[in-house]
């Protein structure tokens, strides 16, 4: 399933500590499709989300075995560099998370650091990353104005062209709607669908309507475990595990 | 984790079933109508249909309301998508009960009687343990029951093909006695149309259980 998958997670281990918060876990996450991690709470699928672009190696005492390749690479190789890595998978988080600084600069921060100083190219770069999350118009003649300033789903679409200026080619979000009414959830979910028209999405929700109306592979997860993967429609019609069919009908407990 | 959601589904399946005893009830009714010549039973063959056509629009009902206020999955959504095709095939037997029962109080009944009617009997017999089969396999989700009710309209359809023939070699033979005959040809049709349903209620009782759609040997 190699050539077909953007992310190949193998054997994939996660401790913190002494808690093994991934186990064993076998996935391949396809390209330019939309694939849904849900799960209860604490049942790995952000930890396993973050696995993805590293994240976690920013917590203490974590210890990884086991791999995740992004088109066939290792990304926990040592030749594997951070940086590259993180441009090249980012990362959308529950609350937006605007840098204090100009609409104008969020967008313009990642291309400033990977070494773009020209002031055209920046232009077109925030021009062209605010019109693909559909907040140009809106934007457009206040640039300069404080992005925090906006409006919460603004924020986050802010964020989602934040990642679009670096050009990735996967988008990592957890739970990118929580924190929005359903007006703007609704306004980011097209743009997720959008998106995938040139990337990769992988979803961490706990709304399982969202996942269902999203994406097009679903991963179910417990304590640790990735119980099924599928087809989201099989996941959400008919499961193969007694115990996704009683979490997506609400029997858990 | 027993559910609210789990009484209204409840609910719903004793409708479905209350409607397919009335559905069995219709065609029983019919049945002996027309062997007993018994024009009081296709009255209330009619009388039935309207707490038939009731049920027809309070299952529909039931079911988008569950669907639109609980987002149902899995099989839960199967379980409700199985009842509203369900009600249809229900509401469509408890029809060609009605017409059978047409058929014999406008005009069977008015012609002199013909022993041929054991074409049509026989093959009620089928129709009515196949909807019987049908709907105790959508009450206990038994699939190996469900299963065994599409092989029986194979019979059903052999009975249907051999009446038809034999009823239009007595019509050139006999024509006098063409206006019976033409009758017991429309009852045929109706009984093979139940047997039918039947079938797809079966269909619809797999893909409910196991999620797998054999409709049409896809």
């Amino acid at each position: 399933m190699n050539n077909i998958s953007k992310i190949e997670t193998k054997a994939l281990d996660l401790f913190y500590g002494h808690f093994q918060a991934l186990k064993n876990i076998h996935v391949s996450i396809p390209p330019q499709k939309i694939t849904a991690f849900i799960g209860p709470s604490g049942c790995g699928k952000s930890t396993l989300l973050r696995a993805y672009n590293r994240m976690n190696d920013l917590i203490k005492g974590v210890k990884v075995t086991g791999e995740v390749l992004l088109d066939g690479k290792n990304i926990y190789s040592s030749k594997m560099k951070l940086i590259s890595l993180r441009k090249r998978v980012g990362m959308v988080f529950q609350r937006p998370n605007p840098f204090p600084i100009s609409t104008y600069e969020n967008v313009a921060f990642g291309p400033r650091i990977h070494g773009i100083t020209n002031r055209e190219q920046l232009d077109n770069i925030v021009e062209t990353s605010l019109k693909a999350t559909g907040m140009w118009k809106d934007v457009k003649d206040k640039l300069q104005i404080s992005a925090l300033a906006l409006a919460p789903e603004q924020q986050q679409r802010l964020c989602i062209s934040r990642l679009l200026a670096v050009e990735p080619e996967v988008l990592l979000m957890d739970e990118p709607c929580s924190a929005l009414d359903p007006i703007a959830t609704a306004k980011i979910e097209e743009l997720i669908l959008e998106l995938k028209k040139c990337l990769t999405v992988v979803i961490v929700t706990h709304n399982m309507q969202q996942a269902a109306r999203v994406s097009d592979y679903s991963a179910f997860m417990l304590l640790g475990d990735l119980v099924e993967f599928g087809e989201t429609k099989e996941v959400f019609t008919n499961p193969k595990d007694k115990r996704t069919q009683d979490y997506i009908t609400g029997r858990f407990g | 984790m027993e559910r609210h959601f789990d009484e209204d589904l409840k609910a719903l399946k004793e409708l479905v079933l209350r409607m397919g005893s009335l559905a069995e009830d219709m065609i029983q009714k019919a049945v002996k109508a027309l062997i007993e010549r018994n024009d009081a039973l296709t009255k209330e063959v009619f009388q039935l249909e309207d707490e038939v056509n009731h049920l027809h629009v309070e299952v529909d009902d039931q079911c988008l309301k569950l669907i639109a206020l609980h987002q149902p999955m899995a099989a839960d959504l199967r379980f409700i998508t199985a009842a509203m095709k369900i009600n249809s095939d229900l509401e469509r037997i408890a029809d060609h009960a009605v017409n059978a029962s047409q058929t014999c109080h406008y005009h069977l009944f008015k012609e002199t009687p013909v022993p041929q009617i054991s074409f049509v009997t026989k093959m009620a017999e089928i129709s009515q343990k196949m909807l019987k089969e049908s709907l105790d396999a959508f009450s206990k989700k038994d699939v190996n029951l469900a299963k065994s009710v599409p092989e029986q309209d194979e019979e059903e359809n052999r009975l249907k093909k051999q009446a038809l023939n034999d009823l239009i070699e007595l019509i050139q033979k006999d024509p006098s006695h063409a206006k019976q005959f033409v009758d017991l040809i429309l009852l045929s049709k109706n009984m093979e149309r139940i047997g039918d349903h039947a079938v797809n209620i079966a269909e619809d009782v797999i893909f409910m259980v196991m999620g797998k759609d054999i409709r049409h040997r896809f």
